[in-house]
C-alpha cells in the first residue's frame, strides 16, 4: 500500500472491486468456518450472529459420534495410493504419446477423455456387482482401483501436454548414446518433467479426496472416506448446522490447506498446455 | 528402443481403461435387453427394445436432456465470462493480490457433498439462510430457492465450484501475454475494448477451449450436488440424465430401464466427444 506515488484512482478502484468480488466468492466458506464454532442455536439465529463466543463443542461431538480419524485415514490412504498408482500407469503412456506420435495418438487421447464423460451412474450396477463378487466392496483397495481408473484419462492428458514441452532432441541424443529406457526416464524425463508430474499428482490427490459418487456407493463403515462421513450428516431437517459445519470443515480443511501450499505448482499443470 | 516399445508403454493405460469401459458396457447392454427389476427377481427374460422404448418415451426423459444441456451450458458461460473478467481484474498488482488468489481458489478444493449441503442449508434455506436474511434486509420476500428455482440453484453451486478453476487458468494465460505489444497498441490509440477484442481474447483462445473441454468432461454427469439438495425435484425440474438413470436404478429398482438409459448416456457422451474434438482437438497437437 505504501508505494510512493502509485495510489492512483484506477488502483484504488481495482483493489476495491477485486476485494469485493473475492469476499463474495469466498463468503460461503467463511460462513461455514464461523458456523462450525457456534452453538446450534446461534447457527440458526435470526438475524445471524456475527459476534459470538466460539465453542469447540461441535468438533468433540463429530469425533465422538463418528470416528473422524478413521474416515480421514481412509481418505488419505485411498487418495495417496490411487495417485501413485495412476502416475505409474499414466506416465509411460503419456511418454509414449508425446515422443512417439502416431496418426492415432489424438484419437486414443480423445477416446480416453470420452470415457470420463459418461455418467458414472451408468456403470454403477455392473461395477457394484463386480466389486461384490471379488470381495472388494467396502475395502480401501476397491476404492483405490476405482479412483485410479476414473482419474486416468485426465492424468494421461495432463502428463502428455506437459511432456510435449520437453524438447525431443534431448531424449533422442541420449538414446543415440545408448541410454536404456530406464536411464532415459531416471536422468532426463524425471528431472525435466518433474513439474508436470507434481501438478498431475496434486490434481489427482484433490480429485480423489473429493470423490463422492463411488465412495458413497462402494464403501460404508470400514473403508468410508470423508465424503461419506459428510453425507451421513445430511439429516432431512438439516437443523444441526453447527455440527454439519464442523464435520465439513474437518473434511475440507486438510485438502484446502494442502491446495493453498501447492497452488503455484498445481496451476502450472492445470493449463493443459493451453499456455505456451 | 525398438518399434514395439512405445506401444508396450501405452498398454497398461489403454488396457485398463478399455476394461473399465468395455466390461460394464457389455454387462449394461445385456441388462438393457432383459427384464431386470431388483424387486421382482423371479421375472426374467428377453424383452428386446422395450426398456429403451420405456426410457425414451418417459416424459422425464426430454426434460432431463434439456436440463443436462442447460446445466452444462449455463455453467460454462458463467465460468468462462466470469473467469475472464476476474482474471483481468487481478492480472495487475494491487494490495493483497496474493491473498485474493488464495481465497479465490478455495471453492475448487471443496468436495461436492460439502458444497451442496453448505448452499442448501446455510445459504439457501428460506427461513434461516443467509440469502433469506439479505432479502429481508432489503424488504423483499425471501425466495425458497430449491423449490422455486431448483435447476438454477444447482447451477449456482456448480458454477461457484468451477469459477475459481476458470479464473486460475485465464490468469496463468494472461501472464504470458506480451505487455510491450499491448502498450504499443495503446500508444497507437487502441482503446481498452479494442485491445481486449483484438489482442487479449485471441491470446486466451486456447485456454478458453481447454476450460470448456474440462468442464464438459466433469459436468456432463453432475450428480452429488443434485442428490444432496433437490433430489432431482420438484418433479423433474432439476433432474439431469445421470440422475434420471440413478432414479430408475435405485428408486424404481428397474436395472433394465436404467441400463437402457445408461447406454443413451454413452451415446450422448460420444456426441459430446465428437463436438469436443472439433472444438479443441487441433489445440492438442
Amino acid at each position: 500500500m505504501a508505494k510512493k506515488s502509485s495510489l492512483s484512482p484506477a488502483l484504488v478502484a481495482r483493489t476495491l472491486i477485486a476485494w469485493a468480488v473475492t469476499l463474495l466468492v469466498f463468503f460461503p466458506l467463511g460462513w461455514l468456518f464461523l458456523t462450525a464454532f457456534k452453538t446450534e442455536l446461534q447457527a440458526i439465529a435470526v438475524p445471524p450472529e456475527l459476534f459470538f463466543t466460539p465453542t469447540l463443542e461441535n468438533f468433540h461431538e463429530v469425533q465422538e459420534r463418528s470416528d473422524y480419524l478413521l474416515y480421514a485415514k481412509n481418505s488419505l490412504v485411498t487418495s495417496v495410493l490411487s495417485t501413485l498408482l495412476g502416475l505409474a500407469i499414466a506416465a509411460p503412456a503419456a511418454y509414449s504419446m508425446a515422443f512417439f506420435r502416431s496418426p492415432r495418438t489424438r484419437d486414443i487421447l480423445m477416446w480416453m477423455l470420452s470415457t470420463k464423460m459418461m455418467p458414472a451412474v451408468g456403470a454403477l450396477v455392473p461395477i457394484y456387482v463386480l466389486a461384490q463378487k471379488s470381495a472388494l466392496l467396502d475395502t480401501q483397495l476397491g476404492l483405490i482401483i476405482v479412483f485410479t481408473l476414473s482419474n486416468l484419462p485426465i492424468m494421461v492428458w495432463m502428463l502428455y501436454s506437459g511432456f510435449k514441452d520437453i524438447p525431443p532432441e534431448i531424449l533422442e541424443a541420449a538414446r543415440m548414446d545408448g541410454a536404456t529406457l530406464w536411464q532415459e526416464f531416471r536422468h532426463l524425463l524425471l528431472p525435466l518433467g518433474l513439474g508436470v508430474l507434481a501438478s498431475t499428482g496434486l490434481l489427482c490427490l484433490v480429485l480423489s479426496w473429493n470423490e463422492a459418487f463411488w465412495s458413497l456407493n462402494l464403501s460404508s463403515a470400514k473403508a468410508g472416506t470423508l465424503a461419506t462421513l459428510i453425507a451421513s450428516y445430511s439429516s432431512p431437517e438439516g437443523l444441526f448446522w453447527a455440527k454439519l459445519s464442523a464435520a465439513s470443515l474437518m473434511a475440507i480443511a486438510p485438502i484446502i490447506v494442502f491446495g493453498w501450499f501447492s497452488q503455484k505448482q498445481l496451476v502450472q499443470g492445470l493449463t493443459f498446455g493451453a499456455v505456451k | 528402443m525398438n518399434r514395439l516399445m512405445p506401444r508396450l508403454l501405452m498398454t497398461p493405460a489403454v488396457a485398463t481403461l478399455f476394461l473399465w469401459m468395455i466390461v460394464p458396457l457389455v454387462m449394461t447392454i445385456y441388462f438393457s435387453v432383459i427384464r431386470y427389476n431388483l424387486m421382482q427377481p423371479d421375472q426374467t427374460g428377453f424383452v428386446g427394445l422395450a426398456n429403451y422404448e420405456f426410457f425414451v418415451t418417459d416424459p422425464s426423459f426430454t426434460v432431463s436432456v434439456v436440463n443436462t444441456l442447460l446445466l452444462l451450458g449455463s455453467v460454462i458461460v458463467i465460468t468462462v465470462l466470469g473467469g475472464i473478467a476476474l482474471a483481468l481484474l487481478i492480472d495487475e498488482p494491487f494490495p493483497g493480490r496474493g491473498l485474493v488468489r488464495l481465497l479465490l481458489i478455495a471453492p475448487f478444493f471443496v468436495m461436492p457433498t460439502v458444497n451442496a449441503l453448505l448452499w442448501k442449508h446455510m445459504m439457501m434455506n428460506p427461513i434461516y439462510g443467509v440469502l433469506a436474511q439479505v432479502w429481508l434486509f432489503f424488504g423483499a420476500t425471501p425466495v425458497d430457492w430449491l423449490t422455486d428455482w431448483p435447476l438454477w440453484s444447482v447451477i449456482v453451486m456448480v458454477a461457484w465450484q468451477w469459477l475459481p478453476f476458470a479464473t486460475l487458468i485465464f490468469m496463468t494465460a494472461l501472464q504470458s501475454l506480451n505487455r510491450e505489444q499491448l502498450e504499443a497498441a495503446q500508444m497507437d490509440g487502441a482503446n481498452y475494448l479494442q485491445r481486449l477484442r483484438f489482442m487479449v481474447l485471441p491470446h486466451l483462445g486456447r485456454s478458453i477451449a481447454v476450460v470448456i473441454m474440462i468442464e464438459m468432461i466433469f459436468l456432463m454427469s453432475v450428480f452429488a450436488e443434485i442428490y444432496t439438495t433437490t433430489g432431482g425435484g420438484p418433479g423433474d425440474a432439476s433432474t439431469n440424465v445421470a440422475f434420471l438413470i440413478f432414479k430408475q436404478a435405485l428408486l424404481n429398482f428397474d436395472a433394465g430401464v436404467a441400463s437402457a438409459g445408461a447406454l443413451f448416456a454413452v451415446l450422448l457422451a460420444n456426441v459430446a466427444a465428437v463436438f469436443m474434438i472439433r472444438l479443441v482437438g487441433k489445440n492438442l497437437d
